[in-house]
């Protein structure tokens, strides 16, 4: 039972993947680069960024 | 390279015959620039002496710090130099932004109407320090200024400080009772306490070039990302007076200093900034930036204010006109330790006060810097791709940093305000820098609020009559005092009685005349209730 209109979270993780489609790696990093801009943006909620950004980085190690 | 025609300073030979005693000041300020000069000034509209010592005898060799913000401009007017600075300097409030040879943000920096200063002013420094100089010249009595004095050492016990002092006619000491450290970003005193500077070093260069041209510009900053003319950098072009320009352009870390200088690299350069438009280049630098500051500012009776207490990045202008605030913010303190009114832990709130406004500072300029000159690839990546989203998204518009420019540092929640009345709502809380507006005089006659708050402590009634506390004057907006013709006063502060500091900022307001409360805080704002909380 999955036919509303609504796109589910599966949707939106399948459109970000296929957004980098033939795109070289330079290109990806930039599309990355904006998406993260345009979602930070679409949140609304600088602390929520904020938030996000340290729960993205941990377990991540400096090289 | 002509260069802006500076006179020398008259050099005075070392006192003689005055002993240590009867040469005793109550001020010696090391460092006749920007801040040294208008910390002189302050202190003598206060009625407090002080001798200037500078191993120098010329002003700014170019235009250094030539944007000066509306804080600064408002405590110029309070030294009684506003009008000497806006009759000579080129004052704007728009800002483009290019990307390439596409206009990317037109930022407007006046949002607010109705204020007698304009958001920022271009003025080489050597006029601004000009100005000053002829200002101090007001005050025969109180400032006595030292061309080519040179302090070697500097010594202080509990009851003062005594500075060895080197002159080409020989040596003297200069006994003072404080001693306002204003030499500077390379500061010999710091130097001689040994004081750490801490802080980073960026290692971009830039070239900045004071270049006479008759052709017209535009009174507006105009800000590049890689422009067609000098790519892959930054690039900055601001109208200064004498018809001339100020162009900051970007060298990136590996640019020789030595022959980046060269008229015959320079000159390149500026015509392709310049367009073919006819030039003369008057001055010309490269300049790394750094980003330092003293731990504590103050240090028993040795004071540090200006670029000896903390070096900006000056993207944004932050540097001299950093320094102006914490003279606007040290001087009405010492004056009052000195006249014995306050005790010297007043100053310990100097000390918090611009050590907040410089961490403010430091932090945005380093930001700028940062989105200037990114460091790594993925910091320019996201810079690229901010610049690249501004083109059809107004938010990312908003995230473009030219440089952040200057805004005064509010000062809530620190020892000296008191809490904000719970009955009061809206802008000016305690801590907040006062926002002009326009009045008139009970005859009809048109002026400016700020001027009306002067340099002392003053309770202002807007739509309430103040009361009367000791040590404080009374000023009343509406209630048959002055007018309010644009109603900007009362859209600005919110109906109440406000305790306004000498440098002219919100100590404490109510919403109703409350006398005892007011002597409180009043006396708290002195410095003379230690613990935080109202
Ligand atoms: C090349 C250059 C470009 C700049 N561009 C900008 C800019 O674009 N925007 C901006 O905001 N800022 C700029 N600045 C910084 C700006 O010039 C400073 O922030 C400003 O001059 C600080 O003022 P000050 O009074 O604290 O110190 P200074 O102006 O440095 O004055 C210190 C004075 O102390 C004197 N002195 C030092 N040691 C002694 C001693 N032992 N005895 C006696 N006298 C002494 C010195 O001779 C000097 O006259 C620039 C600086 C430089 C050098």
């Amino acid at each position: 039972m999955t036919q509303s209109g609504e796109p589910t979270p599966d949707d939106a993780f399948a459109a970000i993947v296929e957004a980098h489609d033939g795109l070289s790696p330079e290109a990806s990093a930039r599309l990355n680069a904006r998406l993260v801009l345009l979602l930070a943006e679409r949140v609304g909620d600088p602390a929520a960024v904020i938030r996000a950004a340290t729960a993205a980085r941990r377990g991540l190690e400096d090289a | 390279m002509a260069g802006h025609v500076r006179s020398r300073l008259p050099y005075a030979p070392p006192p003689k015959g005055r002993g240590a005693r009867a040469g005793r000041v109550p001020v010696a300020i090391v460092g006749a620039g920007p801040v040294g000069l208008s910390a002189a000034i302050d202190l003598a509209l206060k009625g407090v002496a002080s001798v200037v010592v500078d191993d120098d005898d010329r002003v700014s060799p170019g235009s250094r710090a030539f944007t000066w913000a509306r804080r600064t401009i408002d405590i110029f007017d309070r030294l009684g130099v506003g009008e000497a600075i806006r009759a000579k300097g080129v004052t704007w409030r728009t800002e483009r932004v290019f990307h390439g040879a596409r206009t990317l943000a037109v930022i407007d920096h006046a949002p607010d109407a109705g204020v007698a200063a304009p958001a920022f002013l271009n003025l080489q420094q050597y006029h601004v320090e000009e100005i000053l100089l002829a200002r101090c010249a007001d005050f025969p009595d109180l400032i006595d200024l030292r061309f080519r004095h040179r302090v070697t050492a500097a010594e202080q016990d509990a009851a003062g400080v005594t500075l060895d002092v080197y002159t080409e006619d020989g040596r003297y000491r200069l006994a003072a009772d404080w001693l306002l450290a204003c030499d500077g970003a390379r500061s010999s005193v710091r130097g001689m306490m040994d004081l750490a500077f801490e802080g980073e070093a960026f290692e971009d260069r830039f070239l900045i070039a004071d270049i006479r041209s008759p052709a017209p510009f535009p009174d507006e900053r105009w800000f590049w990302f890689a422009p067609t003319f000098h790519p892959g950098q930054t690039a900055m072009l601001h109208r200064q007076p004498d018809g001339m320009v100020r162009l900051d352009l970007q060298l990136g870390p590996d640019a020789d200093p030595e022959r980046e200088r060269l008229p015959e690299r320079v000159a390149p350069r500026v015509e392709a900034a310049l367009g073919g438009r006819p030039f003369d280049l008057d001055w010309v630098s490269v300049y790394a930036f750094s980003a330092r500051r003293l731990a504590q500012f103050v240090h028993g009776r040795i004071v540090f204010a200006g670029d000896s207490a903390h070096v900006i990045p000056p993207f944004g202008s932050r540097g001299a006109n950093a320094g102006v605030q914490d003279v606007d913010n040290l001087c009405w303190k010492l004056a009052l330790v000195i006249g014995g009114a306050a005790g010297p832990e007043l100053l310990a709130s100097y000390d918090a006060e611009r050590g907040r406004a410089a961490d403010d500072n430091l932090r945005r300029a380093g930001r700028s810097a940062r989105f200037m000159g990114p460091r790594t690839p993925a910091e320019r990546l996201f810079r690229d791709e901010v610049l690249a989203l501004a083109v059809d998204h107004a938010f990312a518009q908003r995230l473009i940093d030219p440089g952040r420019m200057s805004t005064p540092c509010a000062l809530d929640g620190l020892s000296l305000q008191s809490a904000d009345d719970p009955a009061m709502a809206g802008p000016m809380g305690p801590g907040a820098p006062c926002l002009d507006a326009p009045v008139t005089d009970p005859d009809g006659r048109p002026g400016w609020l700020l001027p009306r708050l002067g340099g002392r402590f003053t309770l202002l009634g807007v739509g309430v009559e103040p009361p009367a506390v000791e040590g404080a004057a009374r000023l009343t907006v509406g209630e048959g005092g002055l007018g309010d013709p644009a109603g900007l006063v009362a859209a600005r502060y919110p109906r109440g009685v406000y305790i306004i500091r000498p440098d002219q900022h919100v100590a404490a307001r109510w919403a109703a005349p409350a006398p005892r409360a007011a002597a409180h805080a009043l006396a708290r704002a002195r410095g003379a209730i230690a613990e935080v909380g109202p």
